[in-house]
């Protein structure tokens, strides 16, 4: 497998399409921190906790924060990672050569995978890294100890982000035997999971539990809570509520009505523990990694069960 | 001579429908063996099987002394396979390709460089070995597939199709590479349905149609056994023939019938009796043009078996 992950390893990195991710992605971590940094000045005061972390976090007036463009841009560099995964090879009649040297035929798909993760790793890494910089030098405070694990813990969440797309877009790449159809159904996955998730989420819990001008806080409480609930069926809700979560330590619920009902009962809101935050958002990490092993999973035995005569 | 593979009532079924139905096959050490059979009559699932690339439905192999089923690593490691259209990396140069073949099979730094400079040098690609393999045109990807092959210098070799699509030059310089193959001492499973390559350079063929093999042997045997039910057909030239010499070549102990159309005579006969024959026509006085045992054409072989199973 170690060859096979190397190899695959080498051309991701020498790869235009990495190249051109890379600096897109790269800009926008930049323009965003820029943003985040212009906006800190007016709204940071001086008690203000854990003021590194707000530059991840912190939106400009018309421009979103540095985790919304992660949210948004790591099912896009995941997706161009895997969705010619094993369809191209088979094109391109690679796959039957590889087949036909001596490794096990799951070496081909674990090489390919850990290659395509160690990809969205080096770039979510160094990414945090640069914006890490930047913030340092703009905002002239140094991190805190627990402020640097949060963000490793950030990075960590992130990468599990990023594996779930990946697995879903190497599950296309097998289901799929052209690679445009394997990339059309990964990214119709992700618009629908980016943008009309929210809406379905609205509409369904709306037409459940009706919200009129006579409904009482307790209605209006539950229909915000059954939305919610359905929102984590998509990855991006799981993977903002976990990110948001880690970053602002203030965050003492990702239930929506008790937050705003603790911040209209004037109640001091005090940041959690790292641990606590971790306990938190346990639920959206495993169930990011649940998402992503099961499509993994799957590929998995699609890839093994496959009659090579179809290769 | 050691027997290299042996399969014994091999049957492979896609969804009900039998591609090899009840295979037995018998290649010795250093042959080259002609694999005959139209599109769809189980050559390439054949090889795939005895390659241990996909399982067999019933039967038993053995292939170098491995069951490929149970030790497909130990058979990939000693036999080699050159799929129909076979592809390489497309952004790599050739060398590149080979190293990555290299590692797959585990050869060590030193012995693989070695190894890929004299397989290329084998197909005669040693000069284009460090241009990307995109500037490459059939015929070379079809040698450099070889020479793929020829880096774990295997013991047995399957070429599937290695001639399709290629122009007549290109045809003639691999026949010759694989003729360097033999020379080696490699065995040699050719699978084509050009039945004049075949002829030249295969000691034995079998023909296979609806995934069985309907006949086996030597060329010339196979002929006899078509065409002749197992006898010898002797062609005769003579100058002016007469009923008595018919009579007389008739009385020639072996001889089956004499069929006679001018000056031309058919004799069927046990074996070859081209010297008794010659003896009888000088005795009687008649001058002796020609003679010569008809060789029947791989071609008439095929189409009469061929025919047969289509029944």
């Amino acid at each position: 497998m170690i060859p096979i992950f190397r190899k695959e390893l080498a051309d991701h990195l020498m790869s235009r399409r990495f190249l051109i991710l890379f600096t897109l992605v790269l800009l926008t971590a930049i323009f965003a921190t820029y943003v985040a940094t212009q906006t800190l000045r007016k709204t940071v005061s001086e008690n203000t906790e854990f003021v590194f972390l707000t530059v991840f976090t912190t939106s400009g007036e018309r421009l979103p924060s540095f985790v919304f463009f992660l949210s948004l841009f790591i099912p896009i560099i995941s997706i161009a990672l895997g969705f010619d995964a094993i369809n191209s090879e088979r094109t391109s009649g690679n796959l039957s050569r590889l087949l036909s040297q001596p490794i096990y035929r799951d070496a081909v798909i674990n090489g390919k995978f850990l290659a395509g993760l160690a990809v969205i790793a080096i770039i979510v890494i160094s990414v945090i890294a640069i914006v890490s910089g930047l913030g340092l030098r703009i905002v002239g405070v140094p991190p805190d100890w627990e402020e640097v694990f949060r963000l490793l813990v950030f990075a960590l969440v992130t990468v599990i982000y990023g594996a779930f797309w990946l697995a879903l877009s190497t599950l296309f790449s097998i289901l799929f035997k052209s690679s445009v159809t394997s990339m059309l159904a990964s990214f119709g996955l992700w618009v629908f999971f980016f943008f009309f998730m929210s809406m379905i989420a609205g509409a369904v819990a709306n037409a459940l539990v009706p919200v009129d001008q006579s409904a009482t806080v307790a209605t209006l409480a539950r229909n915000v809570e059954l939305q919610g609930a359905i929102a984590r069926i998509s990855p991006r809700t799981l993977y903002e509520e976990a990110a948001i979560s880690l970053l602002v330590p203030e965050i003492g619920s990702l239930n929506l009505v008790l937050m705003m009902a603790a911040i209209a009962g004037g109640r001091m809101v005090t940041p959690l523990p790292l641990v606590q935050s971790l306990l938190l958002i346990w639920p959206q990490i495993v169930a990011m990694i649940a998402l992503a092993a099961i499509c993994f999973a799957v590929s998995y035995i699609k890839f093994m069960k496959e009659e090579i005569r179809a290769f | 001579m050691a027997t290299i593979v042996e399969a014994k009532g091999l049957c492979k079924k896609y969804d009900g429908f039998a591609a090899v139905a009840g295979l037995d096959l018998q290649i010795e050490e250093g042959e080259i063996f002609g694999l005959l059979g139209p599109n769809g009559a189980g050559k390439t699932t054949t090889i795939l099987m005895l390659m241990g690339l996909t399982e067999p439905s019933s039967g038993t192999v053995q292939v170098c002394g491995y069951d490929p089923v149970r030790e497909p690593l130990k058979v990939k490691r000693v036999t080699g396979y050159l799929p129909e259209r076979v592809g390489f990396y497309e952004d790599l140069t050739a060398r590149q390709n080979l190293r990555y073949t290299a590692e797959l099979n585990r050869l060590p730094k030193g012995i693989a460089e070695e190894r890929i400079a004299r397989s290329l040098a084998a197909v005669g690609l040693s000069k284009v070995a460090d241009q990307e393999v995109r500037t490459f045109s059939r015929g070379m990807k079809q040698r450099l597939g070889i020479a793929d092959v020829l880096v774990k210098e295997p013991k047995l070799v399957f070429l599937d199709e290695p001639t399709s699509g290629i122009d007549p030059e290109g045809v003639g310089e691999i026949l010759t590479i694989i003729q360097g193959m033999i020379n080696k001492g490699i065995t040699i499973v050719f699978c084509s349905h050009q039945l004049h390559l075949v002829e030249r350079i295969c000691t034995r063929v079998g023909i296979l149609a609806r995934g069985r093999l309907v006949a086996e042997g030597p060329i010339q045997h196979l002929g006899r056994q078509a065409m002749g039910g197992g006898k010898y057909r002797i062609k005769v030239k003579v100058n002016g023939v007469n009923p008595q010499l018919v009579n007389s070549i008739e009385q020639i102990a072996g001889v089956r019938e004499v069929q006679g159309t001018g000056d031309t005579l058919f004799v069927n006969c046990d074996q070859d009796l081209r010297p008794q024959i010659a003896r009888v026509i000088v005795d009687s006085g008649i001058s002796l043009v020609g003679m010569e045992t008809e060789e029947y054409s791989l071609e008439a072989i095929y189409t009469k078996y061929f025919t047969e199973a289509q029944q």
